[in-house]
């Protein structure tokens, strides 16, 4: 069964239109890894798929569940079950990160006791009463926003760079955690879970064996494949390198 | 304690608002004075004397030294109409080496003359620790002024912590006159919360801070349409190596706020901080942050840090993608935005301010 369908979505930040024409289908229990230059409209597409209001659909459809939610507000979308992990979160003064947390399970409906034995996983609980972000170093924000998103226990779970700027004792912590996120330790038919990631890197890959890679250029999907397969092109060719190839390929499939 | 307080005919809804317990077992003293008169006030503590200043000048002659000693009679007209003989006001000191953490409440009750006028006086002696709530409010439907001198004297190594709440009304206009004096490796608190309309506050505490001594100055305020507000806290840092921390947060929903600060960098090795924050609630309204920083030596390290805007869209976003609507996201950071964190501040004051913030959130949102 699909949980996202995205038909010919096209969105605008400001007056720049950074998406076009994007599709993209995922099933229940698969995981997509999407690569991408900076600029490329990573991160955009899964700010439309949330619902930020700075990122305005021009064109295309969000289907979750089958229920179109291009017009939802955000905290609807989350209610249904998206749920997203920033690369760059906001610090709010004076919100601390406990508070965040208890809306969080108030969404996953989790009690208390939950809260502290995740928190205590993410190595997070002497952060819990700071204000959320306020002074957290770069480990710190990304466990803090996985912890959140375990206790909203989304069905479709985004990613922004889970593994950027974090140091390597972190990558691991924060790899193990995703791979349970998205129950990739449970056999094929088992997993409920969908997931997208968006990595420079590639790290995460060594933590989380995703099904599917894509490459995000020039705001359209190009390149869908095996999430090893296009690392390495990515790696030896460069994106420029890897979609030339990739459009020869598709040339000679036609 | 709490019959007793029936019989003096104060609103008690009005008192609770302003942190006002009523409860002995809660606190080390009380004093409530209506209009000029000290209905009442005992101490339940034996390091803490609780008294009516009128009643406090006769018993102590060297009162009188204290007496406008670090304000002046002549400052203003306010400052001259409260040098009269009907003047009342509470006299609260904590004897030399005591420690009284359960709080000292005192409450100033306008109820139905036109002017009241005030002289407080608070003495913190060598070596205590005292702990003082002052709430400061008026009977419904009055009409008038609130005239309040007060001079705090926080002496070698003594520390005071002051936590004052006001709650008026759009008819009442207050003009408190303040100055603290601490000396010696004292330290002071200062917390002022106002979240009640008013037709207008004005005032500029200065505290005079001595060598290796601090003065901290929280204060949350919020402006509601037709409030003028103009609040403001000035140190001096005369001693070598003393400090001074100011912090306010203001909101405008539709009022009139002027936050003023001012540092005197007046000794070496001083560090003194400003830091005033603003949230416009709604389209109408003004804040006018004035932060000022004097330096008269080279080696001093004075800082300030002002900002006023709107709640930030992308907080709204964050939490909503937390599961908060809209609204819910907006009052979280409101409520967060209010919230400062006051080291060295017993729990009970913590509470009181943190009820306080509860009880004012459904005018604000």
């Amino acid at each position: 069964m699909g949980v996202l369908r995205v038909v010919n979505l096209g969105v605008k930040v400001g007056e720049r239109k950074v998406l076009k024409n994007v599709n993209l289908f995922i099933k229940e229990g698969e995981t997509f890894v999407l690569f991408g230059p900076n600029g490329s409209g990573k991160s955009t597409l899964l700010n439309a798929l949330i619902g930020n209001p700075s990122y305005k659909v021009t064109s295309g459809r969000i289907l979750f569940k089958k229920i179109d939610v291009t017009n939802l507000p955000t905290n609807e979308r989350v209610k249904l079950g998206i749920g997203i992990a920033f690369q760059n979160p906001p610090k709010i003064s004076g919100v601390k990160l406990i508070d965040v947390l208890r809306y969080c399970a108030r969404v996953g409906g989790y009690s208390e006791d939950k809260i502290m034995e995740l928190a205590e996983a993410m190595k997070m609980t002497d952060h819990l009463y700071r204000e959320i972000n306020v002074g957290f170093s770069g480990g710190e924000v990304k466990r803090s926003e996985l912890l959140q998103l375990m206790l909203m226990n989304p069905d479709l779970v985004l990613l922004d760079e889970p593994d950027s700027g974090v140091d390597l004792e972190n990558v691991a912590l924060i790899g193990d955690a995703i791979r349970k996120i998205l129950e990739r330790d449970k056999s094929e038919e088992e997993r409920t879970k969908s997931g997208i990631i968006i990595t420079h890197q590639g790290h995460i890959l060594d933590y989380v064996d995703a099904d599917y890679a894509a490459i995000l250029y020039n705001g359209r999907i190009a390149c869908i494949g095996e999430p090893e397969d296009i690392l390495n092109q990515i790696r030896n060719h460069g994106y420029e390198g890897c979609l030339v190839k990739c459009l020869r390929n598709m040339e000679n499939s036609e | 304690m709490s019959e007793e307080y029936g019989e003096l005919g104060v609103d008690k809804e009005r008192l609770k608002e302003v942190g006002i317990e009523l409860d002995s077992s809660r606190r080390s003293g009380t004093f409530l004075l209506e209009d000029q008169d000290a209905k009442t006030f005992a101490s339940f503590f034996e390091g803490v004397e609780v008294m009516s200043i009128k009643q406090a000048m006769e018993k102590y002659d060297w009162l009188k030294d204290y007496f406008w000693k670090i304000l002046r009679r002549d400052q203003d007209e306010f400052t001259k109409m409260a040098d009269t003989e009907e003047v009342n006001g509470y006299f609260i000191r904590s004897l030399p080496g005591a420690k009284v953490e359960i709080p000292v409440e005192a409450c100033l009750y306008l109820k139905k003359v036109g002017k009241q006028r005030v002289h407080n006086i608070v003495i913190a002696e060598e070596g205590s620790e005292l702990n003082i709530i002052s709430g400061c409010t008026s009977h419904p439907g009055v009409a008038g002024m609130h005239i309040g001198i007060s001079e705090f004297f926080v002496k070698k190594n003594a520390k005071l912590s002051f936590t004052m709440i006001h709650s008026w009304d759009t008819t009442i206009e207050v003009r408190p006159r303040t100055a603290i004096k601490v000396e010696e490796g004292g330290s002071f608190i200062s917390n002022y919360i106002l979240l009640n309309p008013v037709k207008l506050v004005q005032t500029y505490p200065t505290a005079y801070v001595e060598k290796d001594a601090t003065a901290i100055f929280n204060s949350v305020i919020v402006a509601l349409e037709g409030s003028v507000i103009d609040s403001g806290t000035r140190a001096v840092l005369m001693g070598e190596n003393s400090r001074a921390e100011i912090i306010s947060r203001t909101i405008s929903k539709g009022g009139k706020i002027i936050a003023r600060g001012h540092i005197v960098g007046d000794a070496p090795e001083v560090k003194g901080h400003l830091e005033c924050k603003g949230l416009m609630l709604s389209e109408n309204g003004l804040i006018d942050a004035i932060p000022e920083l004097e330096a008269r030596y080279p080696n001093v390290e004075l800082s300030h840090e002002a900002a006023i805007g709107k709640i930030a869209e992308e907080e709204i976003f964050y939490l909503m993608s937390r599961g908060l609507s809209r609204d819910e996201a907006v009052s979280a950071i409101v409520r967060g935005f209010m919230e400062i964190e006051i080291k060295g501040l017993p729990e009970a004051l913590q509470e009181a301010i943190r009820r306080t913030i509860e009880m004012a959130e459904k005018d604000l949102l």
